[in-house]
Formats: structure tokens, sequence, C-alpha cells
């Protein structure tokens, strides 16, 4: 009666196979992985020397102003711009601007897939459909599933953490931007169907200023999760306030790690902060 | 009334719309005279539309009326082909619309046919000059030049003023007017209108029904109008038709219908709609609060008056019989003159019966300076009914 309590039979899967197989393709391609590689390293590096051209006070000064205009309140620009300055306080700022380079590469690159997809999306069904269980794995896979090969391929450093952050963020502006344009108030699309406008003019004159309230939450969701991503990808070498966490751990350095860690969160409440502050302003005039 | 010089701008034959799978047996057991919920419980079809014909004359007000789900909303639809239909054919001046090509139908639907919706359909994005320019705009007019004929449009439906103001920031019948005013901007021939009204309260929709009475008279469009309200179909339609499950059950003119309704569904639905016709005198009158005998003194009669503040008080007899009115300036210069009540009496005033129907006092009502007395067979007094209570119960 064994077999009614422990599993009856097993398929040894080869790993090894598969580990091979891997393997065996990275170094195929060897020549297309380098090529997004250089690619992705001259994105990010470019990001990184245009935040270490401005000079600090103006970076401060900027966040001051993204954050009043956009939360529509002057104390917010204030208390934003000073906890930017904490960070510079704490010895971080150059460590900060490198987090943010990877940080803003991954997110550029998943605005500039995620958007497009998530239009296609919102325009087919069949689409959705298919689409929605692929998004579901990209989100809830555990990210050193895809840390690892994206080492393989991609080699230590920058480009595999843009990589990894990519896959994990691009799902909600995805989702997101499908979502707000589905929302549209149906009798607007046939308005503007009613008035022969083609497609394309539906799309860009109707539905997606109508939904800019939803995308830019999704927006904003890609943001916090390419954030959230910041430590994870320093075990893959990318350098930045998420290595100074990892280091403080390993080293037990608790101070290091709890002061690096407090900039992490810093940076992440003023980019939601300032980002939702933007979705927000869409929606009041964006909604009936 | 039927005008067969006016050419036939839309017409539609035999339109049928079904949404389901087995359209096939349910087209049979329709043509065996299935109603609607006998084919969706056997096959699982829902009907929408069955064999639906009618032509829309050019300049007029052709009205389409139905209790929800009667296929009026539906059958707008395929007239611009954001529906298409199952079967059956529609044409626009002599051309079938669904055999349009993607350029036709574009045409057809930025130069000929415009739409306005129940909730207005506005782009809340942008402003009322932009919404009302869109068509113009999709056509690639240029901005001055779309923006000087929306101006003109917005001057006539009475939105000056109000161009840059945020969509969000209108009432219903603003909104609606900025819906109509984006609709005529790129000047169709014909146009939809998809129960334009219903989402406003009472007041605006008669001032909206007037204006578009008044436009319509301006510009001399076609217009096809969905409603479920008889009131609102009868007062613009030239034409109405009545649907029923998806069938167009009765076309006609008010008047036609009116007297001679095609079945009982038509009568019912009818039978609400004016409500001068319905109402008698009995449902509004009053009890007069004051009343003198004509032996009564002077001195009474002025104490009734005061006491209840009129100005005229109604005159009877022991039995009740109606005499006339007595006016207090006849009173107070009787009284100066020693003279008797019965001698003031004014008896040549407007008397009616309690079963006569309202409609026929309105012009009584209009033209008498006194309240009309309602009396019985016996010449009894009943009640009174006023100029005010007539006039606003037909409203």
């Amino acid at each position: 009666m064994k077999w009614l309590i422990d599993f009856p039979f097993e398929i040894t899967i080869n790993k090894k196979a598969i580990d091979s197989a891997v393997r065996a393709f990275s170094v195929k391609h060897d020549a297309f992985f380098s090529a997004i590689t250089s690619g992705l390293n001259g994105l990010i590096g470019g990001i990184h020397s245009l935040l270490n051209i401005i000079p600090w006070w103006l970076f401060i000064l900027a966040i001051f102003f993204a954050g009043w205009k956009s939360t529509g309140k002057l104390k917010n620009g204030i208390f934003f711009a000073l906890a930017i300055t904490v960070i510079g306080i704490a010895g971080l700022w150059a460590l900060m601007l490198e987090t943010l380079s990877i940080i803003i590469a991954a997110v550029i690159i998943s605005l500039f897939f995620g958007l497009p997809l998530g239009i296609l999306l919102a325009q087919f069904d069949r689409a959705e459909k298919i689409a929605r269980p692929v998004l579901d794995t990209m989100q809830t896979m555990p990210v050193f599933v895809y840390l690892i090969p994206a080492l393989l391929f991609f080699g230590l450093g920058k480009a595999p953490a843009v990589i990894a952050t990519t896959i994990y963020a691009i799902v909600p502006v995805i989702r997101l931007t499908s979502l707000g344009i589905r929302q549209v108030d149906k009798e607007v699309v046939e308005a503007a169907k009613a008035f022969g406008s083609t497609g394309v003019q539906t799309l860009i004159k109707v539905q997606i200023p109508q939904a800019k309230a939803t995308i830019m939450t999704g927006v904003n969701q890609t943001l916090m999760m390419a954030m959230a991503m910041v430590v994870t990808c320093s075990m893959i070498g990318a350098s930045g306030l998420g290595m100074e966490v990892l280091m403080g751990v390993q080293r037990i350095e608790i101070g290091r790690g709890l002061i690096a860690g407090i900039a992490v969160v810093i940076l992440a409440i003023v980019l939601d902060r300032i980002t939702q502050g933007i979705a927000e302003k869409g929606q009041t005039n964006g909604k009936q | 009334m039927e005008n067969n010089d006016t050419k036939i701008i839309l017409e539609a034959k035999k339109v049928s719309k079904l949404y389901g799978l087995n359209k096939g047996d349910a087209i049979k057991l329709l043509q065996k005279g299935a109603t609607k919920e006998e084919v969706l419980k056997k096959t699982g079809v829902s009907v929408a539309l069955w064999n639906a014909s009618f032509d829309v004359k050019e300049g007029e007000i052709f009205v389409l009326i139905g209790l929800s789900g009667s296929g009026k909303s539906t059958m707008v639809r395929c007239l611009n082909r954001l529906n298409k239909p199952s079967s059956g054919e529609i044409f626009f001046k002599g051309k079938k619309i669904q055999s349009f090509t993607k350029k036709e139908l574009q045409d057809y639907r930025r130069n000929h046919i415009a739409m306005v919706f129940q909730s207005f359909g506005l782009m809340s994005h942008r402003d009322v000059l932009s919404n009302v320019v869109y068509g113009l705009e999709i056509k690639g007019v240029g901005k001055e030049e779309r923006e000087e004929k929306a101006q003109e449009i917005i001057e006539m439906v009475g939105l000056s003023g109000f161009e840059h103001h945020p969509i969000t920031s209108l009432s219903g019948g603003m909104s609606q007017r900025v819906g109509i005013a984006r609709a005529l901007a790129t000047d169709p021939e014909i146009l939809l209108m998809d129960e334009p009204f219903s989402a406003l309260d009472p007041l605006v929709r008669k001032e909206m029904q007037f204006e578009l009475l008044s436009i319509q008279k301006k510009l001399k469009k076609t217009v096809v109008f969905i409603t479920h309200d008889i009131n609102e179909a009868f007062k613009l339609g030239d034409r109405v038709g009545i649907m029923k499950d998806g069938k167009i059950v009765q076309i006609d003119s008010p008047e036609e219908m009116s007297t001679h309704p095609a079945d009982s569904y038509v009568e019912d639905f009818i039978e609400g709609a004016d409500k001068s016709q319905v109402l008698t005198v009995k449902n509004v009158m009053i009890k007069p609060r004051s009343l003198v005998k004509e032996r009564d003194s002077l001195k009474t009669a002025l104490r009734q008056m005061r006491s209840n503040d009129v100005s005229s008080v109604y005159c009877v007899d022991n039995d009740m019989h109606f005499l006339g009115i007595v006016l207090i300036n006849d009173v107070i210069q009787a009284m100066q003159e020693n003279k008797a009540l019965k001698e003031i009496i004014i008896s040549d005033i407007e008397t009616t019966s309690e079963d006569t129907a309202i409609s026929e006092i309105i012009p009584i009502a209009s033209e008498t300076r006194y309240p009309i007395a309602v009396l019985d067979e016996e010449k009894k007094l009943k009640g009174l009914v006023s100029k005010a209570t007539i006039l606003s119960s037909v409203h």
C-alpha cells in the first residue's frame, strides 16, 4: 500500500542535458549575445555618464521640481529633495547614480517593448489569451531561475542585470496598457469610428489618451518592480546600491547593509510618488 | 403626411441581426413565426433584429421607438455599419452600404452620416472645441478652417463661451449639445441619434427637443431618432416606427398612428402618449374654497373673499345650482350703491363638465379671465379648474 502514500513513479529528467543545451546555445550564438551585451552596456553607460554630468545640486533641484509639479504640493517637492540629499550625505551618491542608470535602462527597454505589446494585446482577444500565461510565468518565476541563463548569455555585469530586470518589470506595463485601452468607454470608441476614424486614428486620438491614467499606473508599477530587482541583480555583478547591501549581508556588516538598504527605500519612494503623481494627474483630466 | 415628391435617402430592406451559432435553424423558426423567446430557448440564438424594413425620406425626422431590447439601437448602428446585419440590405441613396469598400465606408461616415450617442460619447481628454472639430480633424481639414466651422456650429447650439471648458465640467444638457455640435460639424446629410436625450432630466430634455427641431428647420438634415419615450417620438417625428422584439410593428405619422394603431401593442404603447387626450377635467379639478349663496349679503361675500385671500367667488343657489361669479370690485361698488348681491353676479362665464378631455378646454382656458366652473348635468357646481392647473397638467 506504499504507493498510496508515496508518489508511485517518477520520470528522471535529464537536467544535465538542459544545462549543456543552454551552454551550447550560448556558445553557438555568442556573436549575437555579444552584440546585445555591448548594445546594452552602451545604453547603460550613456545614461550613467549623462547622470554624472548633471551636478548634484541640479539633480536635487530637478527632484524638487518634479515632486512639486507632479503631486501639486510644494511640501512634497521639498521632502523628496531632502530625502535624496540624505543619500548623498551618506556617501552613496555615486552608487545611487549607478543603480539609477540600470533602472532607467530597464524601464526604457520595458516601455519600448511593453507599450506596443500592450496596445497589440488590447486589439486581439486571441493574443491576449495566449499572452496571459506567458506574462504570469514571467512575473511569478523565481528571479534566480533566469538570472543564471542571463549570466551565461550576457556575462557578468550590468547588461544581464538589465535583461533580468526587464523580463520581470515589463509585465505590468503590458498588462495595464492593454487593460487601459480595453476599458475606454465603448461609446467613445464607437463615436470615433462613427466619424470615420481609421484604426490608427482611433488608437492615437482616442484610445491611448483615454487610457493614459491606467497606462501611467503601469509605468509606475514597472518602475517599482525594476527597483525591487536592484539587490537581486547585484548577485550577477551589477554594481550600485544593491551591491552595497549584498556585501553588507555577506560580510555581516549590518550598518553598511542597513544604510544602503535605506537608500534603496528612499529612491523607491521618491520615484514612486513622482510617477504616481503623474498618473493621478492623467486620471483627473482623463476620466469622465 | 406622406409626400411622394421627396427622395428616399436611406432604405432598409429585411434587415436581420442574429447573435449565436445556430443561425440557420433560428431563421427557419423565425420564418415559421416563432417569437424571440422561443428561438432563444430552442437554438440559443438571440434575435436582435428580424426583417426590419423601412425607408427614410430626405429632410424628415424618422423616429424608431421601442422598449429596451427591441432592437432599435442595433438597427440604427446598422445604418452606419457600426453593426453588420446578418442578412438584408441597407441602401444609402441607392448604394448598398454593405458592399462599400473600406475607403467608401470611411467617406460615408466622414461626410454623409454622423451619430449622436445616449451617454454622449465625448472624449474627456479634449475640451469642447476640440471635441467638436474631431470629425473635421480626422478628415484632414486644416486647423484654422475646422475651428472656424466648429465655432459657427458651437454658436448655433448655444455653447458660445464654453469652447475651452473641459468636458467633465459640463452638465448633461451641455454635454449633449457638444455631441450634437460634433455631429453637425462635418455637415452630414443624415444625423443618427441614439436616445440622445434619455440621460437628461425632463426640463432639459424639452429644451433639447425644441433645439433639435429648430436646428432641423434651419439645416434640413435627415434625422433618424431613437427613443423609448412616446411623447418625444410624437413631438419630433414626421414618421414613427414602433419596434417590438426586433421587428417593426407599424410605421406611420403620429396622427395616423394615434387614430389607427396597427394592433393592441401599438395601442398600449401610445396610450400614454398625449396626456391631454387621456386626462379629463375630473382628474385635475379642485373643490372651490369659498362659495356664496345668492341671498347672502355683500358683507358675507366680502368676508369670504378676504378670509380665502381671493378676488372672486362663485355664487350658487340653495341646491348648489351654479349662478355665476362675483368679483370683489363689484362688491365694493355695490356696497356704496346699496345694491344686492344678486345684481352683480356675472353669469356668462365658461363652464365645463367633469368628463371633458383636458385637450378640449385648453383653448378656453387660455382665453378666459376666471377659473372655469365644472358642472354636472343638472348645472350643479362640482368644482373648478384654474388656468394654471390645465396648462400645467399637460406638460
